[in-house]
């Protein structure tokens, strides 16, 4: 289990354990916390997944997948720390990881 | 006033499956979808994604999926009305009366919602003060390009319709491209263009640039651009205009009573009826113990729900359970000769 940490719009924060091998999106999805859509269920075809990632986290993630900043120029709002959370696996490093939730994603 | 025995929402794999099967037990049906053309989110956002779970399809992508439901429908002539939104729908003894956006009326016992995820709507600026311009100088799509001859046109996006368009306006309007990062992820051979036609004066562009506002009192003077750091940059613009891609939205659905669970209907598994008479609801939009958002499950669903119309359509007949294989009366309704 990794523990992130999703902060809503609002403020209101959510520390979860998630199990490794799921990835950000499915951990808020499967933990209902509110404001990640996931429309497409995870297949890099929607953009309301979006998350910003916390800026000293930002580098330490695996790189994008081809694609992805194709779908975040269709999200909402969308700033240089976006990320689809679909695309973000969760493992052993992630341990504290903080992403912040757009005001919406749609 | 069309009167039909079913009126399906969405011409995704589900809905026009779930034709096939009405069709086959008989019954007509027409499809409203609000995209301009036939296949829900196969087509729409992964057309050219291999599928490997259709039941004895080992591969097949979304638009060769589409294409094989179309021709399996084809014995059915169904009306489809494309570019359409179901906006209303009013009880009226035993039938439906549904009205679209476009105006068009159906008289009908069954409505069959096999809408996804909800209708595809283009994104708008996140900027409040765009929401006053909406449909008049901000847009996010274009009916008649006359309207920007000689005019500055603000475009902001980064594929291809947002190329397309800079290209094509630039040749008789003053036209400022702005994206949000460097690469843009339309055709090359757009990208290209552009940047030419950037070298040559004939656009401008700025990357790495956001809407952070749009002025004006009563008419659109100029849009106000962002960086990352901040530093905002003020256009001139008589119009301005929003390539975003599409979401997806529930949209009028959500005031027609039903019951809806985190923008998902629940449905009885029998018939895949709502909690309305007469209105069902197939595909990734229903909801019910264990349901599984795969196109198969849609087909499954759409096959019981055909059979959930029947009793509505028909009140005064048995629905007879046939085969394909063996049934004289299905293979008729199919247009295949019998010797």
């Amino acid at each position: 289990m990794t523990k992130i940490i999703y902060i809503e719009h609002s403020g209101q924060k959510h520390e979860i354990d998630v199990a490794n091998g799921l990835t950000v999106m499915e951990g808020a999805v499967q933990n209902n916390v509110p404001g990640i859509d996931a429309d497409c269920g995870g297949g890099m075809s929607c953009a309301t997944c979006h998350v910003y990632v916390k800026e000293d986290w930002f580098p330490k993630l695996p790189n994008k997948e081809t694609g992805e900043d194709d779908m975040l120029d269709q999200a909402y709002e969308p700033k240089a720390n976006s990320r689809l959370s679909c695309q973000i696996t969760v493992s052993d490093e992630l341990n504290g990881l903080i992403v912040h939730l757009p005001e919406k994603q749609v | 006033m069309i009167k039909t025995d079913a009126l399906i929402i969405g011409a995704g794999p589900t809905g026009l499956f779930c034709a096939h099967q009405l069709g086959i037990i008989g019954l007509k049906c027409e499809i409203v979808d609000n995209l301009d053309k036939i296949g829900g989110q196969c087509i729409e956002l992964y057309p050219d994604k291999p599928i490997y779970d259709i039941p004895a399809i080992p591969e097949c992508t979304g638009e060769e999926l589409t294409n094989n439901l179309i021709e399996q429908i084809k014995p059915f002539n169904i009306n489809f009305h494309l570019s359409d939104r179901v906006q209303e729908i009013k009880k009226e003894k035993e039938n439906w009366r549904v009205k679209t956006l476009n105006g068009k009326e159906f008289l009908t016992p069954n409505i069959v919602i096999a809408g996804g995820v909800g209708s595809f709507e283009p994104r708008k600026f996140p900027t409040k003060s765009a929401d006053k311009f909406d449909g008049k100088t901000v847009l996010y799509s274009i009916k008649d390009k006359k309207i920007f001859k000689d005019k500055s046109v603000v475009i902001f996006g980064g594929g291809d319709s947002a190329l397309d368009w800079a290209i094509e306006l630039s040749k008789s309007s003053k036209v400022t491209l702005i994206h949000r990062r460097d690469e843009f992820r339309g055709a090359q051979s757009s990208v290209d263009k552009v940047k030419e036609l950037q070298k040559n004066n004939i656009l401008e562009i700025f990357t790495k640039y956001s809407i952070k506002d749009v002025n004006g009192n009563g008419k659109l003077e100029s849009v106000e651009i962002k960086d990352d750091e901040g530093n905002s940059k003020l256009i001139s613009a008589d119009y301005v205009l929003g390539f975003f891609g599409l979401i997806m939205q529930l949209g009028p659905i959500l005031d027609w009573g039903l019951n809806i669970d985190k923008k998902t209907i629940p449905v009885n598994t029998e018939t895949f009826e709502t909690n309305k008479q007469g209105i069902f609801a197939i595909g990734d939009i229903c909801t019910y113990p264990g349901k599984l958002k795969l196109i198969l499950s849609g087909f499954h669903e759409g096959a019981l729900a055909a059979r959930g119309c029947f009793k509505y359509a028909r009140p005064d007949e048995k629905l007879r359970f046939e085969f394909t294989t063996t049934s004289k009366a299905v293979q008729n309704r199919l247009g295949l000769k019998n010797d």
